[in-house]
C-alpha cells in the first residue's frame, strides 16, 4: 500500500524518498561486518558458559585447554581478577562478571575464554574445561524474588541481604488517588510485558587487536555507541582513551542489542593484550539469545479512573521490574526505569503516580534493549490495554473513548502529569486519518456480521506518543556523559562535503539521511555529501543510536554545522560579490544580493574562493569547515495511530493478522522511504511481540528460548502487508522539525494487536491476556485459565 | 579430506576437515563473505546458497556434501558487472536495511523467478518466509521481488 | 560458535557400500541424508557420531515417487519439496501436500529428505503422523536383506526407531486402497503451529475411505500430542462401520485425545495438547470425508 498523507511533504530540497546510497554494495554482497573481519594471525575466540542458573564455582580447570594443540591461551575469572578486570561497570551503576570468579548466577554466564587458531578448534576446547559447580537454589520467578527465603543473588554486593534492586516512583499520588477517588468507573488489570529480545539477525561480536608496539588498541565491533565504548573500556581497563580505536562497521541490525560493553568483548581485548595477536569473538545465536540484553520483562498493575461519561481522570501503576543477575539496564542514569512514567501516554487526565520496584533474578543481565525508546514500550501497552478496558466497561467505542481523551492541539505545548513536556501534537488527526484508511466504521458493521455468524474478528486500536532524541545535558546522562552529539562538516575546495557523525546506523539508512540534511541545508547534490561514521578516530565524540536520537539528536548536530557551514559561506561570498554580509539572502541554494538575484555564488563557488588568493575579511580564515554539538533542549514527542484487524479461531486458538494500519507522525521526514521501512520493521515487531516472541526460564532458571527453534520471530506469513499513512507535526524546537521514528512502531504496535485479538474474544468473555497470544495462550484464556506467559508451560 | 567444489563457475580444490560447514569454506576458506549466517539452527536463512541450482541454508550443509557439486551465492549475482534485476528491485523498493539477510533473500528471489516469473505477493512472501529478516517487516522485500519480475530482461 | 565435533566422513557409492560402511564403523555411525534434522543436532552437540556415511549420491537407488504392487513406494532420499510437487502423491493422497505445505520452510524442504526425517523420529514429526493414519510400511534394509515394518511399528519411542546400527531405511510404502467398488477415499492433515515453519503444536492426519453413507474404513495420525504410534487406534475403530456422520466424527476426536499423553512444552501445555487432539481429529476427519464426496477435485 502506499502511504497516505494529509499534509504535503516538508523540508528542504533534498528531502524525499532518495534510494540509498549505501545499497549499492549491501546488494553485491559487500557489505563489511564484524565477521568479515580476517587479519593476519588473528586468533579465534570461544566463551564456556554455564549450564546452570544458579552455583558456587568452586574451581575451574583449564590444563587440558591449554594441551590442545591449536589453543595459544585460556582466560578465567582468576585472571582477570589478578588484572582487576574480573568484573565490570554496567551502564545502570551495577557490576557485571566479565569472567566468573565466585558464582554464577545465570544460565549462559561467562567462565572462559579460550583463543585458538581456528573458531572450530576454540569452540573443542571448551569441551576440555573443567568446572565443578556447587548448584544452588535460582530465583526464575520475579514475583518470588522479594520472598524471605529466596537465595540471595548478589552476594557479591557488601550487606546485601536480598534481592532489592531500586524504587522508584514518579507522579503524584495525593492527587492521583484524589481523582481515582472522585472517580464513577475504576477499571484495574495485571499484565505481563515478557522478556523479549532484540535478536538482530547478525550477533554480537568484535576484533580485538593490540600493538604492544605503540601501545594502541583497535577494535572493530558491533557498537551502537562506538564513542562510549571507548570511553567505557578506558574507564573498564584502565587503557588510555587516546590509545583506543573503536570502529563499528556495518551493523546486520541491533535495535539496542548492541548498545552495551559485553563480556566477550572485554575477553578479546585482553586476549589480545596477552596473546600479542588479534584475537575475534562472536558469539553465536544461543550465546545472543541468553547472555546479551533482553529487553521488558515487566510485571504491571495498571488502573484507570474515569467518569460514567468517558472522561479519563487519572492512571496508577504499581510494577515489578526483573533485571536479571546484574543491574545492566541502558537507560540515563537519572532514570532507573527509564521514561516508564511517560504511561499517561497521549490522554488528557488530571494526575497519575506509578511506581516501580526493580529485583534481582538469576537471569541474563539487560533490561532496556529493543527499540523501547527507554521503556516507553511498556507505558504505551499499559495505558492502551486500559483504555481499552475501559471502553468495554463504559460499553464505548475505543475509538470514540480515544477521541474523547486525546490531547488537544491547543494543548501543546503539553506538560503531562509526570512533567514531561509534549512538543507538539495533532493527536485527533492522525486517529482520524488511520480510522479513515482503515475503513473503520465498515469494519466494525463487518465484525457484527461476522459475529452474528459465529466468528471472531478483531479490531485493535492503539495510539501512542513516545518521547525520543535523549536527551537534554542537564537532565539525563549514562555513566556521567552528557547524551549530545557531535558532527563535524569539513568542506572541500571544489565544493564537496564530508560529515563525520557520532552516531552509528544498523540500517536506517545513515549514510543517505545525513547526506541529504547536509545538501539541503548547503544547497548542494546530496551526491556530494559523503558521511563518515563508526570510527572514533574519524569522529567527533557522541552518545551513539538507540533510543530514536538519531535524527532527533545527531540530526540537529549536522544541520547546525551545516547552517554554520553557510554563514561561513555568506562571508566569503559577500567579499566575492564585494557587499556586505547582511545584504546576502540565501535562495536556490546560493547566497544572492537581496534585490538583485542575478548578483550571487553558488555553495561551490565560494568554496573555491575560500581557498583562493581571495582576501578574507573577519570571521573566516580560510576554509569553511565548521563543527557543531547538540545538546537537545528537550526531547521531541512522536505519536501514532495504529488499528490491526485480526481473525481468531477460538477453536485452535491461532490468530491471524489480516490488516495493519499504522499513521505515524515524526515530524517532518528527511526520507519518507526510510521512514516507512522502520515503520515497517516496528511493526513486525508488534506482531513477533504480541503472538509469538518471548523468553521463557523453567524454575531451574534455564532458558528455553536459546535459538530460533524456540525464540520464535515472525516470518512473511504472519506479517500483513502494511497500509500506511502520515500526518507531519514539526518539532517546534529541533533545528529541521523532525522527531525520530526508529521506534515508534515498535513502541505502538503491540497494544493494537493485542486489542484486537481482545476484541475479537469479547463475545467470548475475555479481558485479557498475556503476550505473547501464541494459539495455547489464547486458547487457554477462552477457557478462563490464563497461562503464564513468562514460565515453562505445565 | 579433499574436496572440488565449484563455486560460482570456478573449481576449488581444499583440504577440509569433513565437519567444516559449507557457510564457513565459503567464508573462512573462499573469502566470500557476502553470505553470512545468523542462527545455527536452519531457521534463519541468512546463509542462503544455491547448491546445484537448489536454494539450501549452507549452514546445515558439510562442505563435504557439496564435493562435486555446484555452489552459487550473492557474489555470482550480477552478469558481468550488470546488477540482476532482483539486486536492482531490492535497491529500488528499499528492499533492505542492515543488508545482513539480504544476500540470502536475494539468492531465494531469484530461483523463485527463475521457476515462476511472475508470482503473486503472496507466492513471495511463501518462498522467503524461511528466511527471516529484522529490519523490513518483509513489506519491502515482497515489493522488491514484485519489480524484479516486472523487469526481468529475460531470466539467467 | 556451533559447529560439529570430529567425526569420519564415508561417502556411501551404492546402498551395498552404504551397508558396509555402517557395518564396519558400528554402532557410533550415523547416515547422513540431507542432514536438515542430524546437522543441527550435531552442531548443538547433542548428537556425536564417530562416523558419518553419506547416501546423498545414491540417487538412482533411493530417489524415486513410483506406484508399485498397489502401493504409492517412495524412496527415502526425496526430499520434502519432491514430495509436495509429486502430482502422483496428491492424485492418491491430498493428506502428504497438506502436511507438506506445513513442514519447515522451502528452503529447508529442498534438501531435508523423507526417510531422514522419520528417522530423527522427533514426537513431532508431521509425515510419522501422516504415515500412520496412511497405514504405510517402511523397507528397513540391513546387510542380510530387507524386511518391512508398518509405519505404526516403526518407531520405538521419541528419537528412536526399530532401524537398528548397520540398517539403512530404503523405501516407504503407502496402500493404495481403491477399495471394494463404490468406496470413496479422501484424506487430509491439519496443523496448529505456533508460527510457520515450526514444528506442531498439535496435528492431524485422517484418511477415510466411504461406502455409500458408511465408513468403511478410517485413518488417523496424530503428531506432538502423545499418541501411541502416532495413530489414534481406538478412534478408527470406532469409526469403521460408522455412519458417515458430523457426530462420527466428533466421538472420534474425542476418542483421539482420550487416548494420548501429552508432554507439555514451549509449544504448549497437556490440556490444550489434548484439546487440539480431539478438535484437529475432527476438522482432519471432515476435510477428508468432504474430499472422499468431492473427488472432482482429482482425488479418488
Amino acid at each position: 500500500m502506499t502511504g497516505r498523507t494529509d499534509v504535503p511533504p516538508a523540508g528542504g530540497g533534498a528531502y524525499g524518498p532518495l534510494r540509498r546510497k549505501e545499497d549499492a554494495r549491501f546488494v553485491r554482497g559487500k557489505g563489511h561486518f564484524v565477521d568479515d573481519i580476517a587479519l593476519p594471525g588473528m586468533l579465534h575466540g570461544a566463551i564456556l558458559r554455564s549450564p546452570v542458573a544458579h552455583a558456587t564455582i568452586r574451581s575451574v580447570d583449564t590444563a587440558a585447554a591449554l594441551a590442545h594443540p591449536k589453543v595459544a591461551a585460556v582466560i578465567t575469572g582468576a585472571d582477570l581478577a589478578e588484572r582487576g578486570l574480573a568484573w565490570m561497570p554496567t551502564i545502570s551503576a551495577d557490576v557485571q562478571a566479565v569472567l566468573a570468579t565466585d558464582k554464577v548466577r545465570f544460565q549462559g554466564q561467562e567462565i572462559a575464554f579460550v583463543m585458538a587458531t581456528d573458531r572450530y578448534a576454540a569452540r573443542d576446547a571448551l569441551e576440555l574445561i573443567d568446572v565443578d559447580y556447587e548448584v544452588l537454589p535460582a530465583v526464575a520467578d520475579a514475583l518470588l524474588a522479594m520472598a524471605p527465603d529466596a537465595p540471595v543473588i548478589r552476594d557479591d554486593l557488601p550487606g546485601k541481604q536480598d534481592n532489592h534492586v531500586f524504587d522508584w516512583a514518579a507522579g503524584d499520588k495525593a492527587a492521583a488517588d484524589a481523582a481515582f477517588a472522585a472517580a464513577d468507573v475504576v477499571v484495574a488489570q495485571d499484565m505481563l510485558y515478557p522478556r523479549s529480545h532484540p535478536a538482530p539477525l547478525e550477533t554480537c561480536g568484535t576484533v580485538a587487536c593490540y600493538d604492544p608496539l605503540d601501545g594502541r588498541l583497535t577494535v572493530w565491533s558491533t557498537s551502537q555507541a562506538p564513542h562510549a565504548h571507548r570511553t567505557l573500556y578506558a574507564l573498564a581497563a584502565g587503557l588510555p582513551e587516546h590509545k583506543i580505536r573503536i570502529i563499528s562497521p556495518d551493523l546486520g541490525g541491533g535495535f539496542g542489542n548492541k548498545v552495551p560493553v559485553y563480556p566477550g568483548y572485554l575477553c578479546a581485548v585482553v586476549g589480545s593484550m596477552i596473546t600479542g595477536k588479534p584475537v575475534k569473538w562472536v558469539e553465536d545465536r544461543s550465546e545472543n539469545l541468553m547472555s546479551t540484553s533482553f529487553a521488558r520483562d515487566y510485571h504491571m498493575h495498571g488502573e484507570i479512573a474515569a467518569t460514567r461519561d468517558g472522561k479519563i481522570l487519572g492512571l496508577r501503576a504499581s510494577v515489578l521490574a526483573d533485571h536479571g543477575a546484574f543491574n545492566g539496564t541502558a537507560q540515563p542514569t537519572q532514570y532507573p526505569a527509564g521514561f516508564f512514567h511517560m504511561f499517561t501516554g497521549s490522554y488528557d487526565m488530571q494526575a497519575a503516580h506509578c511506581t516501580v520496584t526493580g529485583v534481582y533474578t538469576n537471569k541474563a543481565p539487560g533490561g532496556v534493549a529493543y527499540s523501547c525508546s527507554f521503556r516507553i514500550t511498556e507505558a504505551v501497552y499499559l495505558v492502551e490495554r486500559l483504555v481499552d478496558l475501559l471502553a468495554r466497561e463504559l460499553d464505548l467505542d475505543p475509538a470514540e473513548l480515544r477521541l474523547r481523551n486525546l490531547l488537544r492541539p491547543d494543548q501543546f505545548p503539553y506538560t503531562c502529569p509526570t512533567g514531561w513536556t509534549y512538543d507538539s501534537g495533532d493527536y485527533p488527526r492522525a486517529l482520524r486519518l488511520a480510522m479513515d484508511i482503515a475503513g473503520y466504521d465498515e469494519l466494525r458493521r463487518e465484525q457484527a456480521v461476522r459475529r452474528a455468524r459465529g466468528e471472531y474478528m478483531g479490531i485493535g486500536l492503539s495510539f501512542f506518543t513516545e518521547g525520543v532524541g535523549a536527551g537534554p545535558k542537564s537532565q539525563m546522562d549514562i555513566l556521567g556523559l552528557g547524551l549530545a552529539d557531535g558532527a563535524d562538516l569539513r568542506v572541500h575546495p571544489t565544493g564537496s562535503v564530508v560529515l563525520a557523525i557520532s552516531v552509528q546506523t544498523q540500517g536506517q539508512g545513515h549514510e543517505t539521511t545525513f547526506a541529504q540534511i547536509v545538501a539541503s541545508e548547503l544547497g548542494i547534490s546530496v551526491d556530494d555529501v559523503e558521511v563518515v561514521h563508526g570510527d572514533t578516530d574519524r569522529t567527533p565524540f557522541g552518545m551513539g543510536t538507540y533510543g530514536s536520537r538519531s535524527t532527533p539528536v545527531s540530526g540537529a548536530a549536522a544541520a547546525v554545522a551545516a547552517r554554520r557551514v553557510r554563514e561561513r559561506a555568506r562571508i566569503v561570498a559577500a567579499a566575492m560579490l564585494e557587499v556586505a554580509a547582511d545584504d546576502l539572502e540565501w535562495a536556490d541554494g546560493r547566497w544572492q544580493v537581496r534585490g538583485d538575484p542575478e548578483q550571487g555564488r553558488s555553495f561551490a563557488q565560494i568554496a573555491m574562493a575560500a581557498h583562493s588568493g581571495l582576501e578574507l575579511p573577519a570571521g573566516v580564515e580560510g576554509h569553511l569547515d565548521a563543527s557543531a554539538v547538540y545538546n537537545p533542549p528537550n526531547l521531541t514527542f512522536p505519536f501514532g495511530a495504529y488499528i490491526c484487524v485480526t481473525d481468531v479461531d477460538p477453536g485452535t486458538g491461532e490468530v491471524r493478522v489480516r490488516r495493519f494500519i499504522a499513521v505515524d507522525d515524526c515530524g517532518v521526514r528527511i526520507n519518507p522511504m526510510i521512514v516507512e521501512g522502520q515503520v515497517h520493521r516496528g511493526l513486525a515487531d508488534g506482531v513477533g511481540m504480541a503472538l509469538m516472541q518471548a523468553i521463557v526460564f523453567d524454575a531451574e532458571g534455564n532458558c528455553l528460548g536459546g535459538s530460533f527453534m524456540d525464540y520464535l520471530l515472525p516470518t512473511s506469513m504472519e506479517c500483513p502487508s502494511f497500509e500506511l499513512g502520515a500526518t507531519v507535526t514539526p518539532s517546534p524546537h529541533h533545528p529541521i522539525g523532525a522527531k525520530g521514528v526508529g521506534e515508534s512502531a515498535t513502541v505502538g504496535s503491540p497494544a493494537a494487536v493485542v486489542n484486537s485479538v481482545m476484541d475479537a474474544l469479547a463475545p467470548l468473555g475475555v479481558r485479557h491476556a498475556d503476550m505473547p497470544l501464541t494459539p495455547a495462550s489464547v486458547w487457554r484464556a477462552i477457557q478462563g485459565r490464563p497461562l503464564r506467559t513468562d514460565l515453562a508451560a505445565s | 579430506m579433499q574436496v572440488n567444489v565449484t563455486v560460482n563457475g570456478t573449481v576449488f580444490t581444499r583440504e577440509v576437515e569433513p565437519r567444516l560447514l559449507l557457510i564457513h569454506f565459503l567464508r573462512d576458506e573462499l573469502g566470500l563473505t557476502g553470505s553470512h549466517w545468523g542462527c545455527d539452527t536452519s531457521n534463519c536463512g541468512a546463509c542462503v546458497v544455491w547448491l546445484d541450482d537448489v536454494p539450501v541454508k549452507s549452514c546445515t550443509v558439510l562442505t563435504a556434501m557439496a564435493d562435486g557439486r555446484r555452489v552459487r551465492t550473492v557474489e555470482d549475482l550480477d552478469r558481468g558487472g550488470q546488477l540482476d534485476p532482483v539486486q536492482q528491485g531490492f535497491a529500488e523498493c528499499h528492499g533492505l536495511q542492515c543488508g545482513f539477510c539480504t544476500p540470502g533473500m536475494m539468492m531465494t528471489a531469484r530461483w523463485l523467478l527463475d521457476h515462476n516469473p511472475d508470482p503473486s505477493a503472496e507466492q513471495v512472501r511463501e518462498a522467503i518466509s524461511g528466511q527471516v529478516c529484522r529490519c523490513t517487516g518483509y513489506e519491502n522485500i515482497v515489493r522488491s521481488v514484485l519489480w524484479a519480475a516486472k523487469h526481468e530482461g529475460g531470466g539467467t | 560458535m556451533q559447529v560439529p565435533a570430529h567425526f569420519e566422513y564415508e561417502k556411501a557409492a551404492s546402498v551395498s557400500h552404504a551397508l558396509l560402511l555402517l557395518a564396519r564403523y558400528g554402532q557410533d555411525a550415523r547416515i547422513l541424508a540431507g542432514g536438515h534434522s542430524l546437522i543441527p543436532m550435531m552442531k548443538l552437540r547433542l548428537a556425536q557420531p564417530e562416523a558419518l556415511v553419506d547416501i546423498n549420491g545414491l540417487t538412482d537407488e533411493l530417489r524415486y515417487l513410483r506406484v508399485s504392487g498397489g502401493e504409492l513406494r517412495i524412496g527415502a532420499l526425496v526430499t520434502h519439496a519432491q514430495l509436495l510437487e509429486s502430482e502422483l502423491v496428491g492424485q492418491h493422497f491430498a493428506i502428504l501436500h497438506d502436511a507438506e505445505q506445513v513442514i519447515a520452510d522451502p528452503i529447508v524442504r529442498n534438501w531435508g529428505t523423507i526417510g531422514g526425517s522419520l528417522c530423527q523420529a522427533d514426537p513431532s514429526e508431521d509425515l510419522s503422523a501422516a504415515f500412520a493414519a496412511l497405514k504405510g510400511s517402511m523397507v528397513v534394509q540391513g546387510r542380510d536383506g530387507s524386511r518391512v515394518v508398518p509405519a505404526r511399528e516403526f518407531h520405538t519411542g521419541p528419537y528412536e526407531t526399530v532401524v537398528a546400527p548397520g540398517e539403512l531405511l530404503t523405501e516407504i510404502r503407502l496402500p493404495i486402497r481403491t477399495g471394494a467398488a463404490g468406496a470413496r477415499h479422501g484424506s487430509a492433515y491439519v496443523k496448529v503451529a505456533r508460527r510457520v515453519g515450526d514444528w506442531p503444536v498439535g496435528a492431524a492426519g485422517a484418511a477415510i475411505w466411504l461406502s455409500g453413507d458408511t465408513i468403511a474404513d478410517a485413518g488417523i495420525g496424530l503428531a506432538a500430542v502423545g499418541a501411541r504410534n502416532f495413530a489414534a487406534a481406538p478412534a478408527e475403530e470406532f469409526l469403521r462401520g460408522a455412519p458417515a456422520s458430523t457426530q462420527s466424527l466428533r466421538r472420534a476426536g474425542q476418542l483421539a485425545a482420550e487416548h494420548c499423553q501429552p508432554v507439555p512444552d514451549q509449544r504448549g501445555p497437556a490440556d490444550y495438547k489434548r484439546h487440539l487432539a480431539s478438535e484437529l481429529t475432527v476438522r482432519a476427519l471432515v476435510t477428508a470425508m468432504r474430499r472422499a464426496r468431492t473427488p472432482a477435485a482429482g482425488r479418488p
